[in-house]
């Protein structure tokens, strides 16, 4: 079936089988890498990515069913060498280890923000229960989520 | 995990996707926010030969007061059911239960009818809707019916939904007085309950559904009554697991699920002010 959706804002197109996930559309039609696969069963959120906004995870999804719409991925955050709040949050405070679940991290607490814009530290925790770290990382990633909801706050309100 | 090839078509109404099931018979099945389906069809448990996309039929995304009931879309998604002041309000159980269905990415995207449709023992909707006396409205070829939560869950993965029908509507006796707990028993957030109780009492009213107790979801019948009559939430709660046939796996083997059966309905019942 011939799919076509927008991607970081450019139209890509391609002919696939309706079986084809949308994670894999990312990464082999798309050649979009940094989403990540991890547990291929919708528990990890490695894959995750943003569909018209909101944080969703693309291997419990098939490319068919977004054709026409619009989806952010972890490359599409920054804003040419300018990086997203959260990612900034995430590289000072050293909030990764070995890196695998960070791109599905970041876009999930940027979805979160979006929806609770000033969270307690029990929210954030809650609010990234869909995805985990296997090196057990979560004390930094919080407090970057923490330091990136005051950064988002300040650079709102401007 | 790549699921088993199959046909694709999006529907494009609720009369549409009713034309497509009766074109296809059991080899097709409704696909609406994907997150109960996909999984089984990726684990390949579900090989349909053709999926029909409901996700888009935007008209069955509501809530909405309807005399003396709430009345929820099919399709409505669990984080606008969730976050609806309508159902916070009037069924604040439902908002409870599906707050904590999943995380929140699968709550972007799964929709109430979805997992009411699918007849999961033990996922925490079914049992939810039971506690609260909902009724599911189905839609068929010869027009709609309505049919009581205990009567729509039928078996293990099985309702009451036959091959051409499609559930539309969700409709819950409103219950802004009610007093209600969700009891959800796991090891880790995200996990699917091991056990759960979801209690409603409103008055001389009382609802307790369980979650993951047995084959299918169950109402605690013992229970309601034993309140009804002014049993204490203690001796009423001691009834929770009778006649229950709940299954053993790795967390869990039965000896112990009645034991959480009962005792999150207590806690449930005083939560719920009994």
């Amino acid at each position: 079936m011939e799919v076509s959706m927008t991607i970081n804002g450019e139209v890509v197109s391609d002919d696939v089988e309706p079986r084809t996930l949308l994670v894999h559309f990312i990464r082999e039609n798309a050649g979009l890498t940094g989403t990540n696969v991890g547990c291929d069963s919708s528990s990890c959120g490695a894959c995750t990515i943003h569909l018209d906004g909101e944080a969703v995870k693309s291997c419990t999804m098939l490319a068919v069913q977004v054709d026409g719409q619009d989806l952010t991925t972890i490359e599409g955050l920054a804003d040419g060498d300018t990086l997203h709040p959260v990612q900034q949050a995430f590289h000072e405070c050293h909030a990764l280890q070995c890196g695998y679940c960070t791109p599905g991290m970041v876009m999930a607490a940027v979805s979160l923000l979006d929806e609770v814009p000033d969270p307690s530290e029990a929210e954030v925790r809650e609010g990234l229960e869909g995805n985990l770290c296997r090196c057990t990382g979560y004390h930094n990633i919080v407090a970057a989520v923490l330091q990136a909801a005051g950064v988002v706050a300040i650079g709102g309100a401007e | 995990m790549i699921p088993v090839a199959f046909d694709y078509e999006r529907a494009t109404s609720t009369d549409h996707a009713l034309a497509l099931l009766a074109e296809h018979g059991d080899d097709a099945k409704l696909l609406a926010g994907g997150h109960s389906l996909l999984p089984l069809m990726k684990y390949r448990l579900a090989a349909p030969a053709m999926v029909v996309d409901v996700g888009r039929l935007t008209d069955l995304s509501y809530v909405r007061e309807d005399g003396d009931v709430l009345a929820i879309g099919a399709l409505t998604r669990h984080r606008d059911v969730e976050t609806s002041d309508l159902v916070r309000s009037q069924v604040g159980l439902l908002a409870a239960a599906t707050s904590k269905v999943g995380d929140p990415q699968v709550r972007h995207r799964g929709t109430l009818g979805g997992a009411l449709a699918h007849g999961d023992p033990a996922s925490d909707l079914p049992a939810t809707l039971i506690a609260l006396r909902g009724t599911l409205v189905v839609q068929g070829p010869s027009g709609t019916r309505e049919v009581a939560a205990d009567r729509f869950f039928t078996g293990f993965l099985e309702t009451d939904l036959g091959d051409d029908e499609m559930l539309i509507e969700v409709r819950i006796p409103r219950a802004p007085d009610a007093r209600w707990s969700f009891q959800k028993f796991n090891r880790r957030a995200q996990d699917w309950a091991i056990v759960g109780a979801a209690v409603m009492v409103d008055g001389e009213i009382c609802g307790v559904g369980l979650v993951n107790m047995d084959s299918r979801p169950v109402r605690a019948a013992g229970v309601e009554a034993a309140i009804t009559s002014g049993a204490t939430a203690v001796d009423a709660a001691a009834t929770a697991a009778d006649g229950l046939e709940p299954p053993t796996d790795l967390n869990a083997g039965v000896e112990y699920r009645c034991h959480l059966a009962r005792v999150l309905t207590r806690r449930g019942l005083e939560e719920s002010g009994r």
